[in-house]
This record gives structure tokens, sequence and C-alpha cells, in this order.
């Protein structure tokens, strides 16, 4: 699953994850991550079965929770050119037996990069 | 022998048979064609894709008083009006002048075929018989006089496919080409393409009957570009008529607008030739894979590839295998070919010989340029360098007396291994470093060569948003060096 981190001044000063990491014996997968010097966003990946323990260690952290459950979408503007298949690195994208581009969400890993690519900007990623 | 007279008769009548090309295919290779054009009367291609050149002649009718409009603009995107009082020529790849990429002549056309209102908006200098000097109002497509689409090129037979050798992703009208061959992107759909089931062009003409957008349209002639067998078409037909479905309107990221245009072409299968022509299948349409990485109009070719190799989603490129991306919808074309042919087989829709057959044979030249300005009549030579030994007290020295910001590091040899500015020097400084001038030097140096078109070597300063380039040779060896400034002298800005 993956988790939204969202840092504050005083929780982006601490080594967060290493702890969360260490106390939980979790394994964490960054999978994207904005850091400033008092504000952070990264996003995390964890297996499901610790996501919940996870997730209320990083809250008694100072961090605020959020998990993504949500992957890319397609919506009604797509015209099935398959511009997207190429550039996702995880190949969410694919062309279906009618030849529309179906999408596999449970591949997405949410980097976000397909948007950013689709001419008819059918593509986004919800909050 | 069958002719288009013939056809039509038959579609008259409510018994004619019409297949789509994919189907078609299957016909022949099971009947063979002598059969398959006794079958057969009509094959229907489609084809949904971007197609830049493209857009609408519009007939505003005249104001109260009366303009002779000099600029109009339709929600911000300048329209042409170099033709009379209140004619306009709206391409679809103009960018509004204040949403840039968002917007563009494309979206207007879309809007205005979806039935909404645009704001017109024109300026003029006034005349005795035009007095107006401005005017601001909305029109839809109904309170036009005409709105008449013409392409002056569309449905390319077959394009060239692209990747992209560079180690940054480009943005392009092939779409997104992603660093080091990630990916290869290509356009058309192959066999269904109307232009690939009749190569000799002997029934797509000027004056063939055509589905464009949604309604009929006609070939009006080879379109711009035309060169066998990458060949094109330009069309004409009614805004007024089309549909949104078959009109989108779209952005190709870091590029521009463009629009999706829907074309599909009935083919009469008057004799056993055509029959064979529309039984082409995408494993013989050839085309080849071009390097975008190269910035300049030859893009090197990476290789050739046939249109069934990229429909399968995966070439190779370098023994490894690259994912493929079409920018055409097939969905979509196929839609189309089966939409026209239901409109045949309703009566609703006759078939035409061309008046006019188009070039079998042409060429399109390059551009007369006056000279291909490079770097090399513009660096500074012999560069001044220095050593990666040199102490940064040194360097700093150099960089003062001969008045530059940019020292090129080279070894013994003369090759280049780095770079340090006059702002790495007067960092170390202010951090108190002392030190060689390799504990400071940028290792990672974007270069240039004494060929390289200024253009070119003004976009890499641009995107790396540095000041200079060194000039290597191609032993990497540092032979001059060119600044923005010395670059800003030759480009017309
Ligand atoms: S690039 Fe956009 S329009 Fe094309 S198939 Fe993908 S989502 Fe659809
Ligand atoms: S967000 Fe990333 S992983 Fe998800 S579909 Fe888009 S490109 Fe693929």
């Amino acid at each position: 699953m993956l988790l939204k981190l969202k840092y504050d001044s005083r929780s982006v000063r601490a080594p967060v994850i290493s702890k969360v990491a260490i106390e939980e014996n979790a394994l964490i997968n960054i999978i994207e991550a904005k850091v400033e010097p008092r504000y952070g966003e990264i996003v995390v990946e964890v297996d499901d079965e610790i996501a919940e323990r996870v997730a209320e260690k990083f809250k008694k952290y100072g961090v605020e929770v959020r998990k993504l459950t949500k992957s890319i979408e397609k919506t009604e503007k797509c015209v099935d050119c398959g511009a997207c298949i190429s550039v996702c690195p995880t190949g969410v994208f694919e062309r279906g037996e009618d030849d529309r581009i179906v999408v596999n969400e449970v591949k997405c890993i949410r980097c976000g990069f397909c948007v950013g690519v689709c001419p008819l900007k059918a593509l986004r990623l919800p909050e | 022998m069958k002719t288009v007279e013939e056809i039509n008769e038959k579609i008259r009548e409510g018994n004619v048979n019409v297949v789509t090309a994919l189907e078609m295919k299957d016909i022949v290779a099971e009947l063979g064609a002598k059969e398959a054009a006794k079958e057969v009367d009509v094959v229907t291609t489609g084809t949904f894709g971007a197609m830049c050149s493209s857009g609408a002649f519009f007939n505003f009718g005249h104001s109260d008083p009366p303009i002779k409009m000099q600029k109009v603009w339709l929600n911000d995107v300048e329209a042409y009006t170099g033709i009379a009082a209140v004619d306009a020529y709206l391409g679809v790849t103009q960018l509004s002048e204040t949403l840039g990429m968002e917007y563009g002549g494309a979206h207007v056309i879309e809007d205005l075929v979806r039935g909404k209102e645009v704001e017109l908006r024109a300026t003029a200098y006034g005349t005795d018989c035009y007095p107006r000097k401005e005017i601001v109002t909305e029109i839809s497509l109904e309170d036009v006089n005409q709105a008449v689409m013409v392409n002056p090129r569309n449905a390319y037979q077959r394009y060239r496919a692209a990747t992209n050798s560079s180690d940054r992703v480009l943005r392009t009208y092939m779409g997104t080409l992603l660093p080091n061959f990630g990916n290869v992107t290509y356009a058309g759909v192959g066999e269904l393409s109307p232009l690939n089931n009749d190569p000799e062009y002997r029934t797509i003409g000027v004056g063939t009957r055509i589905f464009l957008g949604g309604a009929k349209g006609y070939v009006i002639g080879e379109g711009t570009q035309h060169a066998p067998p990458f060949g094109t078409l330009m069309v004409k037909g009614n805004l007024k008529e089309m549909k949104p479905e078959y009109l989108r309107a779209a952005t190709f990221p870091g590029y521009g607008v463009t629009l999706f245009v829907g074309i599909g072409i009935p083919i009469p299968i008057l004799d056993e030739n055509m029959a064979k022509a529309t039984a082409i299948t995408d494993d013989q349409i050839e085309t080849v894979i071009i390097d975008f990485g190269v910035p300049r109009r030859d893009r090197p070719i990476v290789r050739k590839v046939t249109y069934a190799e990229l429909k399968s989603g995966k070439v190779e490129i370098n023994g490894e295998e690259v994912r493929v991306s079409p920018l055409s919808s097939y969905y979509m074309s196929k839609k189309i070919a089966e939409e026209l042919k239901k409109m045949i087989e309703r009566g609703e829709f006759f078939l035409t010989m061309p008046v006019e057959r188009i070039p079998q044979k042409e060429v399109f030249k390059p551009m007369r340029q006056k000279e291909i300005k490079v770097v090399k009549s513009v660096m500074s030579s012999p560069p001044i360098t220095i050593s990666p030994e040199a102490s940064i007290e040194e360097a700093a020295k150099i960089l003062i007396e001969n008045e530059i910001d940019h020292l090129p590091v080279v070894n013994e040899k003369g090759e280049l291994i780095g770079i340090v500015t006059s702002w790495d020097i007067a960092r170390a400084v202010a951090r108190g470093k002392v030190g060689k001038v390799e504990d400071i030097m940028t290792r990672k140096v974007i270069t240039t060569t004494m060929e390289e078109p200024i253009e070119i070597a003004a976009r890499k300063m641009e995107q790396h948003n540095i000041s200079a380039l060194p000039v290597v040779d191609k032993d990497n060896r540092v032979v001059g060096v060119v600044s923005s400034e010395d670059l800003s002298k030759l480009l017309a800005r």
C-alpha cells in the first residue's frame, strides 16, 4: 500500500522514516519525495499487512498520513491513442482486445509521469 | 471490371457489398483477389490521429457599422484575416495569447463544433466603407455564414517513427520521447490507412468524396509535403455538419496544440488490382525509426521497421527491446471505417471517381537557406584554457585578465575534463577555499562542436541555463569557446 506522509517544520528535521523502519521492523520503499527545510511530502510503499501499524507510528512522530488507495484514472476524454503506453514505467497501459487502451490500476505506483504526456489530458491522479 | 456508377447503382438499390479494410485482408486471403473483386464493391478505410496542418475558413458576416478586420481573435487565438473584410482562416496549431499551449485553434474548433459560443475580437484601421475600428462579440457555429474546414495536409499514408538517443526527455510532435532509446512512438494506422489501400492513387484524387470529421467532405488535391509513399491529402468539409467525436483538440506537452481528425475514405473495388491493393497488410508497410536526439533536419535513421512490428508494441534497437506507443487511435480508426461502411449500406453516401489524379511521384525538398550558421563562425579561438593542477588563484587571474567568465579545464593532451566559471571562483573565495582548479571545477560539461548550427548551441545554453559552451573536436579536444553573447549577435531576436 502507498502512504503519503506530510511533514511539518518540526517533524521534517527528525529521521522519522528510519525510526519507524527500525521500531516496526518494516521495509519502507520511498516512491516519491519532496523535502524542503520547513516542509516535506513523501510517498512510501509498505506491505498491506503492516500498513495500519506503520501509519500509526508515523502519526505518533507528528507526521500526517494519508493512504493512497486510488491509482491513475482515465477519463472519458481518452481517444485510445496509446501515447501513454510506452512512457509508464510499470506498464499500466495496454492495448486491449478491441484496440481500446486498458488500465491495469494495480500496477500504478503514482509516479505521475503519464499525466503530463497524454495529449488529451485524459489522465489524472486522484489525491 | 466495375465502374463507380455501377457501384452507386447498387448503393441505390440497397444491395452493395461493403467491407472494411480489415475485413478485406481476410476475404482476399481466402478467395484470392479475382474472386474478392467480384464479391466486394467497396472497401472502407479510416484514420484518426493528430493532424497539425488543419484549420477552417470562417465568414463572420458584417457588423454595423461594418469593419474590415485587420486582426481577429477567437477566444484569444489569432486567425489570419488577410483575405477580405470578414473572412478569416483559423489554424489548429495557433496558440491562445493568454493561455498558451493550454488552448489553441484546435480547441476553438472543437468548442464551436460542440455548439459553444466563442468570443470574437477584431481590430482594424478604418476606411470610408469600413469605418469601425474594433469589435468584441460572441459567435457560435450557427451565427457564421460559412465555416469550412480546409486542411492542407492530412491522412499521411505512413510516417516516420521516433526515438531519442539523447540523455534528456524530449517533448516533440511525436509525443514524449524517453532518454537513451527509452521508447518509440509512431503515427498512422498502417493497413487501415486510406492511402495505403490505394497506393497508386487510382481512386483517391481531386473530388473524391470522403468522411471528414463525421460529415461528408472532399479531397481537393494532394496535400502539402506529398511525397509517395509518404503521400498526403488536402481535404475540405463543412464544419457545421461535423461531430465533436471526430475532431478532438489535443496538446502535445512541450510542443503545442494540434487536432485529432477523423478521416475515412471508401475505395471502389473496380477490378482485381484494387482488390489486391486493399489486401495490403501491416508487414508490407515499411517506414523508418528516426532519432529525435539529433535536432537537425536530417535526423539519423536508427533502423527500418514495418507497421506490423510497430503495432506489436515492442521493437528492438541496439539489441534491446524498446516499448512502442502509437499516437493514432486504432479504435477510432476502426470505428470510422465501420461508420462509413454503414453510411454506404444505408444509401447515405455515394462514391465518386477523381476528376484529376494526384501525383504518384513527388519529392519533398528542404528549405532553400542562404546559409546555415555554425558555431565555428562565432566561437573564440584559440581557446583560453587551464590545467586541473593550477591553483584557484591562477584561474581567477586568467579570467580577469582576459575578461572572460568561462575557463575550460584540459589535460596535457588538450582534452576537456571540466570547466570553471567566475562564479565557481567567487564562491570558492567567499568560502575561503584554497586549492586546485580540479577541486572546484564542474566535471560534467555541456559542449558543442564547430559544425553545430548556432540555434542548437543556443538552445543547449537555454535548456541548461548556462552562458557558454566549450567547442570540442571529435577527440574531445577543446578548440574554442562560444558564449551566449557571441550567439546573440547572430541570432535575430
Ligand atoms: S495518451 Fe491519453 S488519450 Fe491516449 S490512450 Fe492514453 S489516456 Fe487515452
Ligand atoms: S502514474 Fe506513473 S505508474 Fe501510474 S500509470 Fe501513470 S506513469 Fe504509470
